[in-house]
């Protein structure tokens, strides 16, 4: 029984819960508030009063389970080992049965599914976006303030979308001489619309250590919006669709360059098609060859280092939770940007500490995630480097609106754009010298 | 439920954002961290911004009969947080500033919801210490800490939490503000309220300002672990290292179950048959901690220890201490509910209370494991049952009264760290007598004749 569809999935997992409270030590939620709800004992507890009859799964109860930032910090520190990533979706999933969606999430799911119009919406955006943006001047990127408030405050900062999606901008394959192998990659909605130069740079350097790169059309949302809120129905249709497109391109292995798409191909498709007989052989066989790109660079290439060229940069490494805590990788990002010449990588203070996005959490508790972001910036500060980099494109988005609006200059990157960075400057510097 | 117009007065005085109501989260303040306890949902729920706002809250509950339940992080292992009678939860989490650490007096005044950590992050800037430890150092807070007078890994060294309290600032029962002690080392002016109020559990004034004595950061420090086939060659052990004049920072042990128990969990290399383990840290200049390092092993070996490792490094240290830091979790995986006990005895009687608490497991048919702060003679007997088993509940509240009555019986106490609260109030005249119990209550009432501040907890109200 998975946790999508039973709330009686989680018993077991609430019982090793020894209500010890260590999870408040490590709760970016409830660092902010100072109120129970906020930590994983608080919610835990909710969910064993809801079991027990002693209260219904009422609106209030489906608010208090929405302030989880599911960064799973509380998982690692948690003497007993209780998941609490299983406990939060098992609640909001039964939040859903029970109360239905968040009436802001809802319209935001049902776009995901649509993917057509999803896309007219974007690249209408695209060019309508100056209406309710207010461009910010900035020598780094394109960036933007909402001019009125539609509930989500006016401090948050967007990119600007770009004129072209990044897989209208590129063909299905991607050919290289000599390919030594062919690479799925799945792009994601925020590099496919948001963050176009994160998906080039991938490209980049996936094409010149040789490697043929495939990007499906079909591809969808990777569904973990909705899987998170609780929305399995909406996030078992865009896995199926996502299943289906890549297997009808087939590859080698299959990379993301975002922590969502790595935890949705690595888990949980799997899960949400647990008992779907067609589809689940499918999902663990791409489950066993999708990659994060810097665990791919890493561990299945290795990348080749000949032809770095020097990077200047004062870098410092924010760990994306779905990335570290979710998927186990925090070394590779670290050793990538190690290997690069002129990178010098200064460490911040607890740099696996959640950035606040979170996703939709970042929609529905702007004030919240805006008081954690100010902690991870004001963190970031005092490193005095002049360069972000992380790895995640949702994580990047909260960076660089905390970044802007506590006024410091520093560019926040995803790890591969300086990789990229380095090839270019190397071909710069072969060209010079010849 | 509380009248409308009593949350009316505390909106009023506090603000709508800090006065909680709807039942999802008062339910969450129903609870703290004891085991096999029932619940209690409060009324209200509010956290003052200052100790004025505070005054409010006590003076509205006087006005309206209403009982106050102070709270920091619940991290309590005695049920003194939960609100057995309804009304007011008062959390103290928005009160967490660091007032001062004063160099010259080596004090730190903080607001009782800081955490403890918060405070040692701070010290440990300027070289400083602040020596008490609980086990919860991370989640716990200082008023919390104060208000049970916590111990911890580091008391057979440094002492406890009210070794280190120097002076307070109080809102009474009846809404009054007093400070009481200082800064000062000599302080002879009354009666000593800070002593009484550190580890009155809440019950007789409301801690909102803490004056701490801090010490200079130890330079070094060694582990060290020894293996024993017999509980009283461990015994042996924690004597003859007493009696060489060495006070390591930490004596622990650790009882056959929970070495199987913890080895299970986590592997962290302990002989699966060993009868005890014993884990010392000493500290101090680095010259004297490598001397005291070497006797101590030398005297671990004599008393017939069949293993002895020293950490070389810090990895080998936190290696050596993973095993004991996962002895409660481990054991909390084995069944469902974890009763842990903190019965205390003098440190020489160690052996005797371990095989006493042995022989109570075996006549009552329950698993108890014992681990502890050995050099300070604090004994953790965890029973391992499951709290909706009724007949084995009986049994293990058998061997609760039995586990107390020996600890009195060795010249021990009740509660070594965890505090009275709840759970251990109904054996106050096993170690008092009805004439002592009949003390705690007069004081009681001449501080809170109404029975506004934490009632139901150590003092029953007759």
């Amino acid at each position: 029984m998975s946790v999508y569809d039973s709330l009686d999935s989680i018993t077991e997992e609430l019982r090793k819960c020894m209500k010890c409270g260590n999870c408040q030590a490590v709760c970016p939620i409830y660092k902010e508030s100072r109120q129970e709800v906020g930590a994983a004992r608080g919610k835990i507890s909710l969910a064993e009063f809801l079991l027990s009859g002693e209260i219904e799964m009422t609106k209030g109860m489906a608010d208090r389970f929405s302030l989880c930032t599911t960064c799973m910090a509380c998982n690692t520190n948690c003497p007993c080992g209780v998941r609490f990533d299983k406990i939060i979706l098992a609640a909001r999933a039964e939040g859903v049965r029970k109360q239905g969606l968040h009436p802001v999430k809802k319209i935001a799911f049902t776009a995901l599914k649509m993917q057509r119009m999803f896309d007219f919406g974007m690249k209408t955006g695209s060019i309508f976006q100056a209406v309710a943006l207010k461009n910010i001047p900035d020598r780094h990127s394109k960036l933007a303030r909402m001019r009125v408030d539609i509930g989500i405050g006016k401090d948050k900062v967007f990119p600007m979308l770009p004129k072209r999606t990044l897989r209208s901008e590129f063909p299905e394959v991607i050919k290289v001489k000599n390919p030594k192998m062919r690479v799925g990659f799945f792009t994601g909605c925020m590099i496919n619309y948001f963050y176009t130069d994160i998906g080039r740079a991938v490209i980049e350097v996936l094409t010149e250590n040789d490697i043929e790169v495939v990007i499906p059309k079909f591809q969808a949302c990777c569904g973990i919006p909705a899987s998170v809120n609780g929305d399995a129905g909406s996030a078992r249709t865009l896995a199926k669709r996502n299943l289906r497109a890549f297997e009808r391109m087939g590859a080698d292995a299959l990379v993301v360059a975002c922590s969502s798409g790595g935890t949705a191909w690595k888990h949980v498709f799997s899960e949400l098609l647990e008992n779907d007989p067609e589809l689940k052989p499918l999902a663990d066989k791409w489950a066993a060859k999708s990659y994060d790109i810097s665990e791919f660079l890493i561990h299945q290439v290795p990348f080749k280092k000949e032809g770095l060229g020097r990077v200047s940069r004062k870098v410092t490494y924010h760990d994306p939770c779905h990335l570290n805590r979710g998927a186990g990788i925090s070394k590779e990002p670290r050793e990538i940007l190690k290997s690069i010449p002129g990178v010098e990588l200064i460490e911040m203070k607890e740099p696996g500490r959640c950035c606040g996005m979170a996703g939709s959490f970042s929609l529905v508790h702007p004030d919240l995630s805006v008081q954690i972001s100010d902690r991870k910036t004001a963190d970031i500060q005092t490193t005095n480097t002049d360069t972000v980099a992380t790895g995640c494109p949702a994580c990047r988005m909260q960076l660089q609106s905390g970044i802007e609006n506590a006024d410091i200059d520093e560019e926040v990157l995803h790890t591969i754009q300086i990789l990229a960075e380095s090839y270019r400057a190397g071909k710069k510097e072969l060209n010079s010298s010849k | 439920m509380l009248a409308r117009e009593i949350v009316q007065e505390l909106v009023q005085a506090l603000g709508r954002e800090n006065v909680l109501t709807e039942q999802e989260d008062l339910l969450t303040y129903a609870y703290d961290a004891t085991a096999a306890m029932k619940h209690h949902k409060p009324d209200v729920v509010v956290s003052p911004l200052s100790t004025e706002q505070v005054a409010e809250v006590v003076k509205i509950a006087n006005r309206h009969h209403v009982p106050i339940y102070p709270r920091g992080s619940g991290t309590n292992l005695s049920g003194g947080t939960i609100p057995i009678g309804g009304g007011i939860v008062l959390s103290m989490l928005n009160l967490n500033k660091i007032l001062e650490v004063d160099q010259d007096n080596l004090t730190a005044t903080v607001q009782p919801g800081l955490i403890i950590q918060a405070l040692n992050d701070e010290a440990a800037k300027h070289g400083l210490l602040y020596p008490p430890d609980p086990g919860t150092v991370t989640t716990a807070t200082m008023g919390g800490s104060v208000s049970e007078c916590s111990g911890g890994l580091r008391g057979l060294k440094y002492g406890v939490t009210k070794h280190y309290i120097m002076g307070l600032q109080l809102v009474l029962a009846n809404g009054e503000i007093i400070r009481w002690g200082g800064k000062t080392v000599k302080n002879v002016t009354g009666y000593d309220l800070v002593a009484l109020l550190t580890g009155a559990e809440g019950t007789l004034g409301i801690i909102t300002e803490i004056i701490v004595k801090l010490i200079p950061a130890p330079e070094a420090r060694k582990s060290i672990l020894a293996v024993f086939d017999n509980v009283d060659k461990a015994g042996r052990a924690i004597a003859a290292i007493i009696r060489n004049k060495v006070i390591p920072a930490t004596l622990e042990i650790m009882d056959n179950v929970t070495i199987q128990t913890v080895e299970n969990f986590v592997h962290a290399g302990l002989p699966m048959d060993a009868e005890a383990v014993l884990l010392c840290e000493v500290d101090g200049y680095k010259e004297v901690v490598e001397r005291e390092a070497a006797l101590v092993e030398r005297i671990l070996k004599e008393e017939g220890a069949v293993q002895v490792k020293i950490a070389k490094d810090d990895t080998e240290r936190d290696l050596l201490w993973l095993a004991r830091r996962s002895a409660l979790p481990a054991l909390a995986q084995k069944r469902p509910t974890t009763v842990l006990e903190d019965a205390t005895v003098p440190r020489s009687k160690i052996p005797d209370m371990l095989k006493a608490i042995r022989r109570i497991a075996t006549k009552h048919n329950l698993q108890i494991a014992t681990f502890g702060h050995a050099g300070d003679g604090n004994l953790h007997p965890t029973i391992l049952t499951d709290e909706r088993d009724v007949e084995e509940m009986k049994r293990v509240d058998l061997a609760v009264e039995e586990i107390f009555e020996t600890a009195i019986a060795l010249g021990g106490t009740l509660s070594g760290e965890h505090g009275i609260g709840i759970a251990k109030m109904k054996f106050l005249d096993l170690e008092f007598g009805e004439a002592g119990v009949a003390v705690l209550r007069r004081i009681k009432e001449a501080l809170d004749p109404d029975y506004i501040l934490n009632p139901g907890k150590i003092v029953r109200r007759d």
